[in-house]
């Protein structure tokens, strides 16, 4: 029951604000903002009294939904999602107060503010294909319309090609989903009971692309990633914050749970070639992140960087790379939600402009957005006492045992990420005042609640990074094991890549030895 | 008894930022006493601390008391985080301590005008604490987290005045700069994590630390074939990674370029970067992880790490030396002397004395912070004047900076027999038995430091003063007493590292394994010899020249194209400006546009292909399929009208159709009868 309730009561708050007058403002922000304390109340609950000790998928809810195919309404979390849950909870309340500005057509926007919340928390809490299939396409839609009027900047643009992108990536992973679903031939779309059949090696292989690009695309893997950066800047800055801090984990927790927990050794296979394309990611996007001149384009390439270290991770297919891509998923959905409040709600609701030519000084009239861009600045460049430094040294460890050239290679974006961030802190905050804003309004209660509570997570779980990473470990260390289980017949040195071109980079990565 | 709360020499300067965080603007003297008083318990403590170790320490035997608890697990392996206190860290504390606590005295005085009071003592604080975590780590992830820590406290201090866009500039430069070392840093910490399978640097119960015996045993035995080198030892690669780090911090060449921007913070901010913390750590943390670097040597021959390390070192010292003879900035001067001071510890290291470099380290700190603040006396009496050839003749209006600068000039110098005597000489001493050409390098360095010391001296203090915008005067009591205290320090502390003192009793502190070298009378006497000949030239050209009283230098003209390129400081930022910066905006321009041309212009050319085909498809559907139903629509209609028109209604056309119909049928007939066979 209480995990259908994280479901529920954003869609029951949804359709509550349907029923009512839409000049019943303030009455409809009141209600999303209750249904996310709600939300967060619950999944605290969940993460405290998680069993660490047990492990394993608890608060479990299963019942038959469409029999004649298999599918069941099957619900459950485990140290991988928990964290997930718990994020969503985070950025869906601080989301509303961030939006509380919003007085166009302020139902409609918080009814498809909600649903979209709803469809988020169902694909982190279903442990069945057909149900997460389905709460993953009740995320994409009503992205398109909160996008296509509520944005900015080429708003029909972004929300089109978003919607594309993902749709695209949906087509690729509907026809791994059927692939799956006709091999296992179990009459069951139960995640659990998929994951435990071994499939046939090459089945593994084509299939396995198919299943992870569908949630990479999401996850804004290299090159299918210009939705992201574009999207960010179009969407209104609570649907960027859901975006880029909740949606794309969508996708990388899709390619750990479907992919690579179903298709072991498809993961083996693939896994040098898919973290040769997170380092691009990686590099690539820190370094356009450094020249874009609207600051919401440099936190959206920003996006891009941060969510190579995600894929990395899981690409290292061992414990402290897994559990790092993880708390990393939770850590740059806070501190990517703290950054859009920021350059969105503080600064372009205020001064109408992101460009960084025009913006400067900001640092006086607006001291609590410089304080929480500087957090999520330094959590983001990956400084100590913030969470960012936790995940990425996990990542970073676990990359070292597989690939050590792309650790190496990281180290250029940890210098090219300061760049930028200090870039854009300067430009912003430090220097002159620009004239123009002599006199913006100060900053609002529901803005600096918002940006107070993100701040407190980053800090929190950075001092102490065991409050998350218990139960991440509880999941990771025992499915890792697993993984490991099944070693391919072949050794990974002697299977012969496909593309040599390809080869050439990606085998040197994965064989250097040190 | 302190052994078990040693947490404390670095929690309470944190607990005082965490207070003074929350204070008011107006609340000024309850932030700066508050530091303070938190930096004086610590200083009492760290004293003790320090006296325990000397007490405790059994004859030839390093006293040392490490404590370590687990952080964090990843996966097989486990994090751990610990303090831990032996000599070095302890005789580290005691100066970190000390040194900034009369720093932070200091700055109530010099800071007094500022308006952000409150928030200059806040990051003081924390500034200081981080310092005093990094020496006391017992673990390398700890001692990341604390050196970046100062890295970010630097930054926020740099830039204090961040409306000047030089500060925020610098800030940032500062801030990048060691990250890049930081990388080299951390990448280092991953591999010897790889290797060691934990990052203790000592285990009391176990013996598992990264430093200690079976461990290095291990890292000895192993081996790596790296692209472009070939076979290398590990324990080479991770120290140089390492090492990386402490270039960065420690503004060692090519990575020195901060470090003399740096000065566009306060001066106070200065005298601790200079002197306590932030380019100390990298030092230090070479002398804490030395035994990987020695890793390695054989027979009295240098591992490559270490050749590496003091090759760095003495470029460096000479180097910095060399353009810090062609500033005209009083702080620049002292800056790029920083440098180069660095770079004699650094070379003091790597020629595996560790009690040589580390002792100069902690006398540099003493007589540096007491330039630095003496600078900044000069400054604050000169109302912000920076530029020495407008200065001149102040020790008649500023009696007391002035005498404790000269002490502080000759402890630099290396004049018998202030401290830094003691300590450069025995670098040099190492150099002289170990490797000859640092040990020239070395000297030559000396020289140029006296020289530019003497030059420093007599455009600031003898003379004229030269500029009339501004009325020279003496300091407050606040700033003259740390000015003083560190003033007998700079004198006196060298007698701890006197061979001739009870046989150096810093090196049997330090290093009670190793005998120290037998003191050398030549080297004495050469180096006494060289930097009173560079302070005797340095006063020959600038005490009676003509060209300083116009307000110009007149090695400018003797020397004029190599000045210049001294003036520009060899162009390095403008080289790094146009190689490496260049390079990186070009790429990062290139991937922006791969992105919008390339894989959005594929996307694009994709929903252009695909909008055509749609296009086709509608024409397709309106022409062939619409159209051609429509037609065939009204090929019915056409159809039905011309049979309407046999629809006449009258009788006898029905009539003559039934009969014309019946011959048909009749024909029909006949014709398959006749067919059939």
């Amino acid at each position: 029951m209480i995990l259908s309730s994280t479901i529920f009561i954003p869609l029951g708050a949804a359709t509550l604000v349907m029923l009512m007058k839409p000049q019943w403002r303030r009455e409809i922000k009141i209600i999303s903002a209750m249904s996310g304390v709600l939300c967060l109340v619950i999944s605290a609950y969940l993460c405290l009294t998680y069993d660490t000790a047990k492990g394993g998928l608890q608060f479990v809810e299963m019942r038959p939904w469409i029999p004649t195919l298999g599918a069941s309404y099957y619900l459950g979390v485990d140290g991988m999602n928990l964290s997930l849950v718990l994020l969503t909870a985070f950025i869906m309340l601080t989301g509303v107060f961030i939006a509380w500005n919003i007085d166009d057509r302020t139902k409609e926007f918080f009814a498809l503010f909600l649903i979209l919340v709803s469809g988020v928390f169902g694909v982190f809490v279903s442990m069945d294909l057909f149900l997460l299939f389905i709460f993953y396409e009740l995320a994409v839609l009503p992205m398109y319309l909160l996008i296509g009027y509520w944005g900015s900047t080429r708003k029909e643009y972004g929300a089109m090609k978003l919607t594309l992108y993902l749709l695209a990536g949906s087509a690729l992973l509907f026809f791994g989903m059927l692939a799956l679903y006709f091999k296992a031939n179990i009459w069951s779309f139960n995640l659990t009971e998929l994951a435990k059949i071994s499939y046939p090696e090459s089945f593994q292989k084509w299939v396995f692309p198919f299943i992870f690009v569908g949630f990479a695309v999401l996850g804004g893997l290299w090159p299918l990633h210009t939705w992201s950066p574009v999207g960010h800047v179009a969407a209104p800055t609570s649907v960027s914050m859901l975006h880029a801090g909740v949606l794309m984990k969508l996708g990388a927790y899709g390619c750990l749970r479907v992919a690579i927990l179903t298709f072991p050794q498809g993961a083996q296979f693939w896994a040098p070639y898919i973290a040769a394309l997170t380092a691009v990611n990686i590099v690539y996007g820190s370094m356009v992140a450094m020249v874009q001149t609207d600051t919401k384009y440099v936190i959206g390439y920003s996006s891009v960087s941060h969510m190579g270290f995600v894929i990395l991770g899981l690409c290292t297919l061992n414990e402290a790379g897994i559990s790092g891509a993880v708390l990393q998923m939770f850590s740059h959905g806070i501190m990517t939600g703290l950054f859009f409040a920021v350059v969105g709600r503080f600064i372009y609701d205020r001064t109408h402009t992101r460009e960084l030519k025009d913006l400067g000084g900001l640092r006086k009239p607006l001291p609590w957005a410089n304080v929480a861009f500087i957090i999520a600045g330094l959590a983001s460049m990956g400084l100590p006492g913030l969470s960012g430094f936790i995940a990425e040294l996990h990542i970073l460890i676990g990359v070292w045992e597989r690939f050590p050239l792309i650790a190496a290679l990281c180290g250029i974006a940890i210098v090219i990420t300061a760049a930028y961030i200090l870039r854009v802190i300067h430009r912003t905050f430090y220097g002159e005042l620009n004239p123009k804003f002599a006199s913006l309004p100060p900053e609002t209660i529901q803005e600096k609640v918002s940006v107070a509570i993100l701040c407190a997570v980053l800090i929190v779980v950075g001092i102490y990074p065991v409050v998350l990473l218990d139960t991440i470990h509880s999941a990771v260390d025992p499915t890792v094991k697993l993984l490991h289980h099944v070693q391919p017949a072949v050794p990974l040195e002697q299977i012969t890549p496909p593309t040599t071109s390809v080869q050439a980079v990606t085998g040197a990565v994965a064989t250097v030895t040190v | 008894m302190i052994l078990d709360h040693l947490y404390l020499i670095p929690l309470l300067p944190f607990l005082a930022t965490a207070f003074t965080a929350f204070l008011k603007r107006p609340q000024r003297s309850l932030s700066s006493g508050t530091v303070i008083l938190a930096m004086s318990v610590s200083c009492v403590l760290a004293q003790w601390a320090l006296w325990t170790t000397i007490t405790q320490a059994h004859h030839g035997e390093v006293f040392r008391h490490a404590t370590s608890f687990e952080w964090l697990r990843t996966g097989t392996q486990a994090l751990q985080l610990g303090l831990v206190l032996d000599p070095l860290s302890a005789s580290m504390v005691s100066m970190v301590t000390f040194v900034g606590l009369l720093i932070f005295i200091y700055s109530t005085g010099y800071m007094h005008e500022d308006k952000n009071y409150t928030r200059f003592f806040c990051f003081l604080s924390l500034f200081g604490g981080s310092m005093l975590g990094l020496v006391l780590s017992n673990s390398l992830v700890l001692m990341f987290i604390f050196w970046e820590l100062v890295g970010v406290c630097s930054y926020a201090l740099i830039g204090f005045w961040y409306h000047k866009p030089s500060a925020a500039e610098a800030a940032k430069k500062a801030f990048i700069t060691t990250r890049i070392g930081d990388v080299g840093f951390f990448i280092g910490l991953l591999y010897l994590y790889a290797k060691s399978g934990n990052l203790m640097l000592f285990d009391s119960t176990a013996g598992l630390g990264v430093l200690d015996q079976a461990n290095l045993a291990k890292l000895e035995q192993m081996t790596v074939t790296l692209p472009l080198f070939g076979v290398a030892a590990v324990s080479t690669v991770i120290a140089l990674l390492l090492f990386c780090g402490a270039m960065g911090k420690s503004a060692q060449f090519p990575l020195h370029v901060w470090l003399p921007d740096a000065m566009e913070g306060p001066t106070s901010v200065s005298a601790l970067i200079h002197a306590a913390t932030m380019v100390a750590a990298g030092v230090f943390m070479i002398a804490r992880m030395f035994p990987i670097f020695a890793l390695g040597t054989r027979h009295g021959e240098m591992s490559t790490a270490m050749t590496v390390v003091a090759s760095i070192g003495s470029f460096t010292a000479l180097f910095a030396a060399l353009i810090a003879v062609a500033q005209n900035d009083i702080k620049r001067v002292l800056a790029y002397s920083t440098i180069s001071q660095l770079g004699y510890m650094v070379t003091g290291l790597g020629l595996g004395s560790v009690a040589s470099g580390f002792f100069h380290l902690i006398t540099h700190a003493f007589f540096k912070a007491l330039l630095f603040l003496g600078s900044g006396s000069v400054i604050h009496g000169c109302h912000g004047e920076q530029d020495m050839l407008k200065m001149g003749g102040l020790r008649k209006t500023m009696p007391t900076t002035a005498w404790t600068y000269f002490v502080g000039t000759l402890a630099l110098a290396g004049i018998f027999p202030l401290s830094g005597f003691w300590s450069k000489d025995e670098i040099l001493l190492y150099a002289y038995h170990q490797n000859k050409a640092i040990y020239f390098i070395g000297s030559a360095g000396a020289f140029l430091t006296a020289f530019y010391m003497c030059r420093q001296i007599v455009l600031v203090f003898f003379g004229k003063q030269r500029s009339h915008d501004f009325h020279a005067h003496e300091s407050p009591g606040s700033m003259l007493w740390p000015l003083r205290i560190l003033a007998f320090f700079a004198i006196t502390l060298g007698i701890v590292g006197c061979p001739y003192y009870r046989g150096n009793l810093f090196h049997h502190f330090i290093s009670p394994e190793h005998h120290g070298l037998e003191p050398s009378m030549t080297v004495m006497l050469s180096s006494t010899v060289i930097a009173l000949s560079g302070l005797i030239l340095g006063f020959l050209v600038y005490g009676r020249s003509k060209a300083v009283e116009k307000g110009t230098d007149p090695l400018r003209n003797t020397l004029g194209l190599l000045h210049i390129i001294l003036e520009n400081k060899f162009y390095f930022d403008e080289l790094y400006r146009n190689t490496a910066l260049r390079a990186a905006n070009f790429l990062a321009s290139f991937f922006r546009a791969f992105d919008q041309l390339i894989i959005d212009g594929i996307l694009h050319t994709v929903g252009f292909i695909a909008l055509t085909l749609s296009t086709f498809n509608q024409w397709c559907d309106n022409f062939f399929i619409n159209g051609g139903f429509d037609r065939s629509c009204s090929g019915i209609l056409r159809g039905g009208e011309t049979m309407s028109a046999l629809q006449t209604g009258r009788i006898q056309d029905y009539l003559r159709f039934t009969a014309l119909g019946t011959v048909f049928f009749y024909l029909a007939y006949m014709i398959t009868l006749i067919l059939q066979p």
